[in-house]
This record gives structure tokens, sequence and C-alpha cells, in this order.
């Protein structure tokens, strides 16, 4: 195949990926150094959402098991964050394996009773869950932890080893390290057995299930791990913000969550980044008209894209390069 | 013991409106296997075009009347403009349709009438009525009798006419339904009207309770779609029955259960959507489906 394999301007497909991705780190790690401090906190808000989209799409574009539900794990993480750098003075960096793991347990037991629920009822159960999550944060009884409605402050972490560059920078830099830690990981799960697996599930339990998939073992797992993506995400989210509260963690980020990943695109690594762009930006274009603009906007994109481009703006991209390139395009 | 009994009525009255709203998922529920997740919204929107009818002047039940028909008409449009072209869409591409919905209702209401929160007008008289030593609101026995009336009406359509006769057809077996010749997608889109039309008359029951706001039907939703599930979804009795039950379960919890109190009502529902699905997922009433592979 490798010799049939379509080049343009001398390059094959192959390399062509490579330098785009060269390129998207370069410019990455220059970009920080020419905005503004608050540019440079939008762009590593829209790494962190690009996680989160990451995780949400394990789940739901390849796993087929819908989440309306997702900001709850994206809350988990930011409040076990918040309360061990609030309680204990844990180092931020420290407290992201734990957020980590707290998510990945919750998330594979919340994931076993999900196992016997599919389709409309998952997203049922999934959303009941994204309902209960702000009032349990400001459940009295937890309130010395949560610090209820008033939520918990988190100082801005300083930049270490005197690096000449200032704390939004190092953020930055810091979280676009984790995501790419993260976008490797989610990539290299993917692209083999186990991607292949969770495909087979969501095309067609009985059929993987006969083909020697543990179809309980997969969902269940892929629910913990796509709740751990999200639930780092959003300890993340905390460091950055430097504040959490219940009122932040509404129905409205697990919906904010679902279109993201459809608009990026469902099944899709690159998608998740272009999800996260939309999700970080367009609100604030859209919120100049009116309060309410930006989610009418998102509306008006869910229903648009089912119609004409389920696959999103990566499955565009796809068709694009397929299309006027005669290069099959790869996640 | 008095509070006991007040508190099973204003149950029973919140019940009566998770009723309402669960009988409208489960229309839709019945003929096409979609939940929809909008319903909610839809009559939240419903509610806003009978507080501009009635704030313009318009006497309470025209007002009533005008707005069940314009929300028939309105569900009608959407199933056959926007439901229609992704009925046999994989469910995920459904269910982002209904958050689709739910989204820009949510947001026109707030872009059009504010998010402020208005009050809203209650059709019955005000002063309590005293049976002994309990007191109970008019509201309440009102919204209990309207969704008895609503249920009475619904079970008289669809059992003793022709055109219920047809719509039961064509949720049963769609194409035994066209081949004598029910139009079943009219019958779908005429699902869709009613179903808007009953989750209506939710909002305008629920509205006078808990304040008219853009927002303000995420949580009855929630109890809604617990009512239906533990009612039975395939079952319209069962979702009555479950609403009923759901609301008394949720007033006496959160007056005897002291941990509960106001602030995790919401979790009572989660509980019993969840273990519902686990236990007996067809809810009380519900038949087992069994599905071909």
């Amino acid at each position: 195949m490798t010799a049939a394999a379509p080049r343009v301007a001398g390059l094959t497909t192959r390399h062509w990926r490579v330098v785009l991705v060269v390129g998207v780190l370069v410019l990455a790690c220059v970009l920080p150094f020419l905005v503004s401090n608050y540019r440079t906190f939008q762009l590593t808000m829209m790494l962190v959402y690009a996680i989160a989209l990451l995780g949400l799409n394990l789940l739901t574009g390849y796993n087929g098991q819908i989440s309306l539900g997702h900001g709850a794990w994206f809350a988990l993480g930011a409040y076990t964050t918040a309360i061990m750098i609030d309680q204990w003075g844990i180092p931020y960096y420290w407290t992201l394996p734990v957020a980590a793991a707290v998510c990945l347990v919750v998330g594979f037991l919340f994931g076993v009773p999900a196992l016997r629920l599919r389709g409309h009822y998952l997203a049922l159960a999934t959303l009941a869950l994204a309902l209960v999550i702000p009032q349990l944060l400001k459940y009295q009884p937890l309130q010395p932890f949560t610090g209820g409605v008033q939520g918990i402050l988190i100082l801005k972490p300083e930049v270490p080893w005197g690096l000449p560059i200032n704390q939004d920078q190092w953020l930055y830099f810091f979280v676009l390290a984790i995501t790419l830690v993260m976008f490797v990981l989610g990539w290299n799960l993917i692209r083999g057995r186990v991607g292949r697996a969770l495909v087979a599930i969501r095309d067609h339990e009985v059929a993987a299930e006969t083909m020697g998939v543990n179809n309980a073992l997969y969902k269940s797992t892929v629910f913990g791990v796509s709740a751990l993506y999200t639930g780092v995400a959003g300890a993340l989210s905390a460091v950055v913000v430097q504040f959490v509260a219940p009122d932040s963690y509404n129905i409205l980020v697990s919906i904010t969550l679902l279109v993201g990943i459809v608009v990026g695109g469902l099944a899709s690594i690159s998608g998740a980044i272009f999800g996260a762009a939309f999700i970080q930006f367009i609100p604030q274009v859209a919120e100049s008209v009116s309060k309410a603009a930006p989610w009418a906007i998102y509306g008006v994109f869910l229903i648009l894209l089912m119609f004409v481009m389920p696959t999103g703006i990566a499955g565009f991209i796809k068709w694009v390069s397929y299309r006027f390139l005669g290069t099959r395009g790869g996640d | 013991m008095d509070v006991f009994l007040q508190q099973v009525v204003s149950g029973l009255a919140a019940g009566g409106i998770y009723a309402s709203l669960a009988l409208a998922l489960v229309m839709i529920y019945q003929s096409t296997e979609h939940i929809n997740l909008a319903q909610g919204e839809m009559a939240m929107f419903s509610t806003y075009i009978a507080w501009t009818l009635i704030d313009a002047g318009i006497p309470y039940w025209i007002a009533f009347v005008a707005t069940l028909v314009i929300s028939f008409i309105g569900g009608v449009l959407i199933e056959r403009l926007i439901i229609r072209p992704v009925e046999n869409a994989p469910v995920l591409s459904l269910v982002i349709v209904f958050i689709g919905l739910l989204v820009i209702f949510n947001s026109l209401a707030g872009w059009i009438f504010t998010y402020t929160i208005k009050p809203f007008p209650s059709p019955f008289p005000e002063s309590p009525i005293s049976v002994g030593n309990v007191v109970l609101s008019p509201h309440s026995l009102g919204a209990i009798g309207v969704t008895l009336l609503i249920l009475l009406l619904l079970f008289g359509f669809f059992r003793y006419t022709s055109l219920g006769l047809a719509m039961r057809a064509a949720a049963q077996n769609p194409v035994s339904a066209r081949l004598v010749g029910i139009r079943v997608a009219w019958m779908l889109a005429l699902g869709w009207g009613l179903a808007a039309a009953v989750g209506a008359v939710a909002g305008m029951m629920v509205a006078p309770v808990i304040f008219l706001d853009p927002n303000m039907m995420g949580g009855v939703l929630i109890y809604a779609f617990a009512a239906a599930l533990f009612g039975g979804i395939t079952s319209p009795g069962g979702a009555v029955f479950g609403g009923f039950t759901i609301g008394v379960v949720e007033a006496l919890a959160g007056t005897y259960v002291p941990f509960i109190g106001s602030e995790l009502k919401l979790l009572v529902a989660l509980v019993i959507i969840v273990g519902t699905l686990l236990i007996k997922p067809t809810g009380v009433f519900g038949k087992a489906v069994v599905s071909r592979v």
C-alpha cells in the first residue's frame, strides 16, 4: 500500500500529519508569548476542556454510552483538588493523581449499574446525576469541606525554578504538558485492541460479545476512564480558575461538554480540540448579543449538525481532505 | 397526624403535576420509543405563552384553552419539522436533538421574557379550606382535579374515538396500521401535539406554586421521569400512579427524613430512577419488551 499511497506536494499523508502535529505544537508553545495574559488564560481553559471532551468522547463517541452528566465528574475532580489544597495544604500538582484516582473509582462504580441502561435511559440517569451535583455540594453537613454556597478559593500557583515567565504562562505550559500526556494515552488506547473493542460494542453489542469481547468489563471500565479524563480536566480547571462553587457545576456544564463533542466530532481525537475551541470562544462572541444567545446558538448547532454533519468539524475536515486532495485522513 | 395528612395532600397536588408531565412523556414513548428530554422546557414555554395572554387581559380559562391549542400546534410542528428527519437516526443523534430543543426553548424564554421570576395566577380561590385541623390549599385540590380530568379525557379519547384507535394502532404496529390506511406519520405528529398540550397543563398548574422562570421545569422534569419510570414507561395509567406516588414520597421524605430536608430532594428522584431501572426496569405496571436481534 505504501508505494501507492497518494502524495500531496511530494509527501505522503502520514508525513503531512507529522508535519501538522509538529506545527501545532510549535504554535502552542509560542502562542502565550504573543498574546495577553487574559488570552493565555482562555487558551489554558481551552486545553482543559479538550481533556474533558476527550474523556466524554471515549464514552459517548467511541463506546456509544450517552452521558448527559459529565459535569458531575468535572465537579468531582475540581472539588477533590480544591479540598486537598484548602484543607491540607497539599501542592496542586500532587492533587491531580488523587483527583484522577477518585474519579476513576467513582466513575467505574457508577458504570456498573449503568451497564443495565442504554440509549435514552442512560441519558436520563446521567442527566439526573448532573442535576443532583450542585445540591450535594451545597449540602449542610458537607459544608466544612465544600464551603457550601460560598465555594473554595485557591491561590494562584507560583512559577517554579525561577523560570522567566509569569504565572498565567506557567499554568498554560503546565496544562499543555498534561494535555499532551492525556492525548497520547488516549490515542494509544483508541488505536489498538481496546479501541476496536469499544467501537464494536457501540456498533453491535451482541456481535461484540459473540466475538469474545467482555462487554460488561469494557463498558464499566471505559466509564471509569472517561470519568478520570473529565475529572483531571475539572481538577486543572479548579487550579486555573482558582475558585470552585456549586453553581459553576450545574447541568449547563454537562450540556456544554455534549455540545463540544458534537461540534468537534464524535469518535474523533482531534475533534476534542476543535470542540474545546468552540465552547471556549464562541459563547464570548455570542454573549455580546444577549445573555441567552450562546445557548440559543448551542441549541441550533446541536440540531443543525445532526441534520447535515453528524461527524462534526473533524468529520468535515476529513471529508474535505478526502474529497479535494484524494487522501484518506486518519485520526 | 395533621402534619402527615397535610403533607400527603400537598404531595398529591405536586404528584398531579408530575403525573401530567409523566403522561406526556409516556404518550411520546409509546408511539416512538423516544424519551423527550425537552418535554419540561416545552411545558415551560407554553406557560409563558399563557402568562403573555393573561397579562394582555384575557380571562384565565380562555387563555388556558388558547394555550392548549397553541401548544398542540407547536408540538405537531416540532414533530414534523425537527424530529421527523432524524426519526430513524441512532439514539445518540436523537438525544442530541432533544437536548438541542431543550436548550433552544430555555434560551428563547430567557431572551424573550427575561430571567426575572414572575408570579403566575391560579384559577382557584385563595382562601385555604379547613377540614378539621387540616388546612388545604384550593390550588392543590384544583390541580389534583385538573389532572384527573385530563386523564379521563385522554382515556375516553383513546378508548372510544376512532382517531384514538388509529393512534393506538399506529403506535403498536406501524406497518400493519399503514396497510389498513392509517397515516402513521400524522398519528405521531398528533401524539406530539397532545403531549405538548398535556405538558402545558402541567406547566400552568405548577407555575403558581414555584413561580415562572425559564429554569422552573428542571426539577419537575426529573420527577416526571422518575414517575414515568416507576409507574412503567409503557403504561399511561402507571405514569399517573407513579406521579401521585412520587409526589407523596417527596413530600413525606422532605418532612420526616431529617437528612434529606428540602436540600436533597432531587437526590430522591435520582435514587428512584436508578432504583427502578436496577430492580424492575419495566416499572410497576409496565410490560417487558422482548426485542429481536
